[in-house]
């Protein structure tokens, strides 16, 4: 074998042989200690019946996961094409930067936890899903637009001049040079979004309350109410896998589209 | 001094000045009559104000004040070559060569003629599918200048095209643009700090004072369009480099006995 080949299964070893041993040694120190402990299910259930949990309620719980990522997405992508747009117009209009940027920060501050029940009154219970999206728009919307402002204004000025030397209209440059220039912005604002839009749906369903949202938090609570401790950790794994598989799908479509071009994805293909 | 020209000037500068938004005096009172098909080299001490006015005559900004004229009428396509490459990353060579003929709503398969002509010019024609990063600096230097090119540009304004490059690489691209410009005789004014570098490519060196002024010296360069090493030897070319360096001195000691004084 190689030095390098010997490298890379080094390296391949250290990246996912060693995560997942040590998430086997954490999972059995845990059976292990609540078996010889004998800690009561009601307050720390251990891995396995954690698993049996999400074996009996998989039906309902994958209702519920579909919910939350239905929820998820199209909050997620409400907040892309938005923040995206406000953007572009903060860029192009330094009024427009100017009179509502602010308001766009005082959004991002405010706890989501304090608007959700405004939201709720505004939208109607019976709406609650359109609610919940809501908010977790708010949740989500802040980092695409700040991170696509400073993308579009770190553009090459250089290729700006250029475009507009060749006789490029406002609209080619913002699509033609812009755009391009703020796309490793917008990926790395879309990981940070995609959290965000879960955090900002799962809160919003804890505020909406039991009975009006079926999403995964809503299990969460109605299993608390229950004492089914063992449910509610099969709901948080979901939860956790739903947030883990967002990002590294969007990991690997940044991947995708940085590939050829950009630094980032170069380091990450090493 | 340059003869007077016959037949109107190209490009007519007339007591050109510029302000910057901070009110920084970069340009005032440049005046030159640029001939068609010649080859002029801006040479100045650093931050005279060289790169402002390629900008200015490209129409990138305004003049403050005078006049920049084409008797002829402002050609179409006026090619403009920057320091770095300015490529788009993002976009493969080909791409990037395209993309004056895309902004003018041509079609790839349409300008793929040019697109071709003009890669095979620089000796860049097996890269069409390369990415700018997969480049050296003097490739993309060459894409940059295919671009220029590929418009068939009666005026191509170059700002210290090669000033990043290596000697040998620089040498090379300046053999590269001169039988070219040999060639087709567009109108270039090109922009450098290089002595030796203006003397092989140019008809004609305008010297820029250090301190906001007229051009100091204006120096006529009188050899064969097409130049090689020989022209590199020619005792011409180093009495010709020796004449610029030395206004490019008195420019500069002149540019820091003003700021002493000031």
């Amino acid at each position: 074998m190689s030095s390098r080949s010997h490298l890379k299964n080094e390296s391949l070893l250290m990246r996912w042989g060693v995560p997942v041993l040590f998430g086997f040694a954490f999972l059995g120190v845990w059976e292990g200690l609540v078996t010889y402990l004998e800690v009561p299910a009601y307050v720390l259930p251990g891995p396995v019946a954690i698993f049996e949990a999400l074996v009996n309620g998989f039906g309902s719980l994958m209702g519920s996961l579909w919910v939350t990522l239905r929820i998820t997405i199209a909050a997620f992508l409400i907040a892309l094409v938005l923040g995206t747009g406000f953007a572009v117009l903060f860029t192009e209009s330094r009024l427009a930067a100017r009179a509502l940027y602010p308001y766009a920060v005082a959004l991002q501050v405010t706890p989501i936890v304090a608007i959700a029940p405004l939201i709720l009154i505004w939208v109607g219970l019976d709406n609650a899903e359109a609610a919940v999206t809501i908010l977790a728009v708010i949740a989500a919307f802040f980092p695409v637009l700040a991170n696509m402002t400073s993308g579009l204004r770190a553009a090459d000025q250089n290729l700006v001049d250029l475009f507009r030397l060749y006789g490029a209209t406002r609209w080619q440059i913002i699509r033609g040079v812009r755009l391009p220039s703020a796309l490793p912005y917008l990926l790395s604002a879309m990981k940070i979004s995609a959290g965000l839009a879960l955090i900002g749906t799962v809160v919003a369903e804890f505020v909406a309350g039991s009975g009006t949202s079926t999403g995964l938090a809503w299990r969460i609570i109605e299993a608390g109410n229950r004492l089914q401790v063992d449910r509610m950790f099969a709901a948080l794994v979901l939860l956790s896998f739903l947030g883990i598989s967002l990002f590294f799908a969007l990991s690997a479509l940044e991947h995708y589209l940085l590939r050829h071009w950009h630094d980032s994805a170069e380091r990450k293909a090493k | 001094m340059s003869i007077p020209l016959l037949t109107p000037p190209l490009l007519r500068l007339c007591d050109i000045g510029h302000q910057f938004a901070d009110g920084t005096t970069a340009l005032a009172g440049v005046s030159a009559d640029i001939a068609e098909g010649s080859f002029v080299s801006l040479v100045g001490p650093s931050g005279c104000g060289k790169s402002t006015l390629l900008r200015l005559i490209a129409g990138l900004d305004g003049a403050s004040s005078g006049q920049i004229v084409w008797p002829g009428g402002r050609p179409g396509d006026i090619g403009f070559v920057f320091q770095d490459a300015t490529l788009m990353p993002w976009a493969s060579v080909a791409d990037n060569v395209w993309l004056p003929h895309r902004l003018r709503g041509i079609s790839r398969e349409e300008a793929q003629p040019l697109i071709d002509e003009a890669l095979e010019r620089v000796g860049l024609g097996g890269r069409y599918g390369a990415y700018p990063r997969e480049l050296s600096g003097g490739m993309r230097m060459r894409v940059s200048i295919a671009r220029a090119l590929s418009l068939k540009p009666q005026v191509l304004l170059m700002d210290e095209p090669f000033a990043a490059l290596d000697e040998i690489t620089r040498e090379k691209l300046n053999d590269d643009l001169n039988h070219l410009w040999a060639e087709h005789k567009w109108t270039v004014i090109y922009v450098t700090h290089s002595v030796y570098e203006a003397t092989f490519l140019s008809t004609r060196i305008l010297v820029m004072p250090g301190t906001p002024g007229g051009f100091v010296a204006d120096e006529d360069v009188e050899a064969p369009a097409r130049r090689d090493d020989g022209w590199r030897a020619d005792p011409d070319f180093a009495q010709i480099s020796a004449n610029v360096t030395g206004h490019l001195r008195r420019a500069a000691a002149r540019a820091d006995g003003a700021r002493y004084m000031s």
